[in-house]
């Protein structure tokens, strides 16, 4: 069999290429795709424990993340919407009128 | 009966409140009912207290009120009802109801009535409390009393500058003289330990002669002020600005009498110094002389009664310096018939000539004025001592007891002798001017030339009546009288006197029975009867060539007081003006006074006072400069630092706002392994 830790390791791994993602990108689009891998790295974090313990519960969790990220993607993409409506950019490096 | 005394300074001073309160716009020209109904009242219930003295021989010490129990001081509001101040009473009482009654017509459509009602009874409150009480420090109260009633009422026209400039004059006079008699008081607490009459007078061997004398001197600097003797009687000529009855009642019957009251009461504290006695009777005897030659050439005629009085008094202050407290107590009540009804009739003189007071400008009044001129002739006669009138028989025995007593010196029986010769000429001088010779009077005036209405003559009838009957209460032995008033005054004034002859010596043995004075008798002196009968007609011859030089002056040759003036210029001018007393008095010590108040002022009021103030002012000033330093520095300091800091901060920190979300999100996340490192590690 395949051992938990290497289910966990490699959800960490996707979480973290996730957060780089999030951190470095310049487009705003990406960077929600980078969150939303980070969503689907804690989804197979969460059934690799369900499989494990024999709980269904982690599963049922997993349905209710992919429902939440779906519902945030769009409004997510909704803002970037706006946001280039008004900033006429998808850079967010070029976005920081609250700077000081 | 002797506990109604309360009511007798009670009653006026309930009129004083009443017509002080209500009498200007309630009771206006009614107010005399109220002062004259008080005083009368009084008046009936001192003849009823004289009476149960004189022919009960009680005597009481009534305290009515524990006033003052400061300490070692305790003074108490007391009466004391004896001899000499039932005397005093039904005199003061009695002059004072008839003067009241006069002033009624006198005062009769004055505007400032129902204040001269107040003042008066409130003046009648003083004099009572005066010879009532039964210790110093009361006695004071009403010494101070009269002496602002006296301020007061010379005051009282207080429009005229003169008037209300002789009112201040009398009071700073008084005043002086005051501050004798405290100093006398305070030696007297320190002495005895108390003020009470009673303790002091039958504890005289507690102190020493030369503290007697101290105290004694420093009471007669009292009596000076209030009995304008020499040095402090200037005020009382300038008093007679005030309104005539209040200068026969204050400064002729009765608030002047207060201070030889004074030395009477005292007499054990004067009989322990024979230094002091000599000084009082020469104090007396000087005033008396000095006094009755300035009446010589007055013309205003209130003035010569003023300097009469003055002169009167010596009379009293000398007989009681030579012992002879009987005698000066005796001149005092007679005196007060006779002087207050010179005053009043005077009073009549003035008010018939609307208003003039000018000897020169009066004369041959006789017609028109019968009963002011009868009335005023038996004043005039008792005052030049003429038997069988009251002034004779007070003024001989203070004469004869200066000639014989024991302290007693034929020097100031001389005084006296030549100073009655004055005054019977110029009393004489006064009323054929007056009433005889050529009517000089302003044809003006005399247009309403009338006789007072009977409100003011009636009293002047009266004081006529005891004028010249007054005196028999004091007929001596030699006369084959019974001196009642002397042997009625005697338990209380002891002091020294002779009765000269062989008919007395057998009434002062029966008098020694009745009262105990032994040593009298024991003393009776080696005089013979012939030597007082002698000394009598003396007298009354000097008094007569004194009527008949006025006489011869005034009638027969009237130019001859001109001739004279001219003839003795300068001694004239000296006298005519009253010996420059007041100038000198005003250049050394008014005008000295002043200067050293501008000193004062200058130097000290000025510079160290005003220089303190204003100091003070620039040191508070000077203070809030210095707090505005530190608040502006330390308190706002503070506040702005506060804010700098944080600026500072701030700026330094304030490249953490990129406006960038992903650099954001970085914190988020060092955060985030920061708190799982505490987990994991901690």
């Amino acid at each position: 069999m395949v051992p938990l830790s290497h289910y966990l390791m490699f959800g960490a791994v996707l979480f973290f290429i996730g957060v780089i993602g999030v951190l470095t990108r310049r487009n705003a689009v990406i960077i929600l795709m980078s969150i939303e891998l980070m969503l689907n790295a804690v989804n197979i974090t969460l059934i690799s424990f369900g499989h494990f313990l024999h709980n269904v519960t982690g599963q049922i969790f997993a349905i209710f993340v992919i429902a939440v990220a779906a519902g945030e993607a769009a409004v997510g993409l909704a803002i970037i919407i706006e946001v280039f409506r008004g900033r006429k950019t998808l850079y967010v490096d070029e976005i920081n009128i609250m700077r000081w | 009966m002797l506990d109604l005394v309360w009511l007798i300074p009670g009653l006026p001073a309930l009129a004083v409140l009443i017509n002080g309160i209500f009498g200007k716009k309630y009771l206006k020209t009614k107010t005399h009912y109220l002062a004259v109904g008080s005083t009368g009242l009084s008046f009936v219930i001192s003849c009823i207290i004289f009476w149960q003295v004189a022919f009960n021989h009680q005597t009481a010490d009534l305290v009515l009120y524990e006033w003052i129990m400061a300490g070692a001081l305790s003074a108490n509001f007391g009466f004391l009802i004896d001899p000499l101040s039932a005397v005093m009473i039904i005199t003061v009482s009695g002059v004072g109801f008839l003067i009241h009654i006069y002033s009624v017509g006198y005062m009769h459509g004055d505007g400032g009535y129902h204040r001269y009602f107040t003042y008066l009874n409130l003046f009648m409150v003083s004099m009572l409390i005066l010879v009532l009480a039964d210790n110093y420090l009361l006695m004071f109260v009403g010494w101070e009393g009269v002496g602002l009633c006296s301020y007061l009422l010379i005051g009282f026209w207080f429009h005229k500058k003169s008037a209300s400039d002789a009112g201040v004059k009398a009071f700073l006079f008084n005043r002086v003289g005051d501050a004798g008699v405290l100093l006398a008081m305070f030696l007297m607490f320190v002495h005895f330990g108390t003020l009470d009459f009673h303790y002091i007078f039958s504890h005289t061997d507690l102190i020493s002669t030369q503290t007697a004398t101290i105290i004694t001197i420093l009471l007669l600097l009292g009596v000076t002020g209030k009995s304008a003797q020499i040095p402090l009687y200037p005020w009382l000529p300038d008093a007679m600005e005030g309104p005539t009855p209040v200068s026969a009642l204050i400064h002729a019957a009765t608030m002047v009498t207060a201070g030889v009251y004074m030395i009477a009461r005292s007499n054990a504290l004067y009989l322990m110094s024979p230094t002091a006695m000599t000084v009082v009777a020469l104090v007396g005897a000087a005033t008396a002389l000095v006094a009755a030659t300035i009446g010589l050439c007055q013309f205003d005629i209130k003035r010569v009664l003023a300097y009469s009085t003055v002169s009167q008094l010596g009379y009293m202050v000398m007989a009681c310096g030579v012992g002879a407290f009987v005698a000066g107590i005796f001149h005092l009540m007679t005196h007060a018939f006779f002087k207050a009804l010179l005053f009043m009739g005077s009073g009549s003189i003035i008010h018939a000539l609307s208003g003039e007071q000018d000897m020169r400008k009066m004369g041959a009044l006789r017609p028109h004025m019968p009963r002011t001129f009868w009335t005023f002739m038996a004043a005039t006669l008792a005052i030049a001592g003429i038997f069988p009138f009251a002034g004779f028989f007070s003024k001989d025995e203070i004469l004869w007891q200066a000639f014989s007593n024991e302290h007693g010196h034929w020097v100031f029986w001389a005084i006296g002798a030549f100073a009655a010769g004055l005054t019977a000429f110029y009393m004489f001088r006064l009323v054929f001017m007056t009433f005889f010779g050529k009517s000089r009077v302003d044809r003006e005036v005399a247009k309403h030339l009338h006789e007072s209405p009977s409100v003011m003559t009636i009293p002047l009838i009266c004081l006529g009546i005891l004028s010249i009957f007054g005196g028999l209460v004091g007929v001596p032995a030699a006369l084959g009288g019974k001196n009642r008033i002397h042997s009625f005054l005697a338990p209380v004034l002891g002091g020294g006197h002779h009765e000269a002859n062989v008919v007395s010596q057998g009434i002062a043995h029966a008098s020694e029975a009745v009262h105990g004075t032994g040593a009298h008798a024991a003393a009776a002196a080696h005089h013979s009867l012939y030597l007082e009968w002698f000394m009598m007609a003396l007298s009354v011859t000097i008094a007569l060539i004194g009527i008949f030089v006025a006489y011869h002056m005034y009638i027969r040759n009237p130019s001859i007081p001109e001739k004279l003036a001219k003839k003795f210029n300068v001694l004239y001018k000296l006298i005519f003006n009253k010996y420059y007393v007041d100038e000198i008095y005003d250049f050394f010590i008014i005008r000295r006074t002043k200067q050293l108040a501008t000193i004062l002022w200058q130097w000290f009021d000025v510079p160290i006072v005003d220089g303190m103030v204003n100091g003070t002012s620039k040191f508070t000033v000077f203070q809030a400069k210095l707090s505005a330093l530190f608040d502006v520095n330390t308190v706002d300091g503070a506040v702005n630092g506060t804010s700098v800091i944080v600026k500072n901060w701030a700026k330094n920190f304030k490249f953490f706002q990129t406006g960038l979300v992903q650099n954001y999100a970085l914190v988020m996340l060092f955060a985030v392994f920061i708190i799982i490192s505490f987990y994991l590690f901690f």
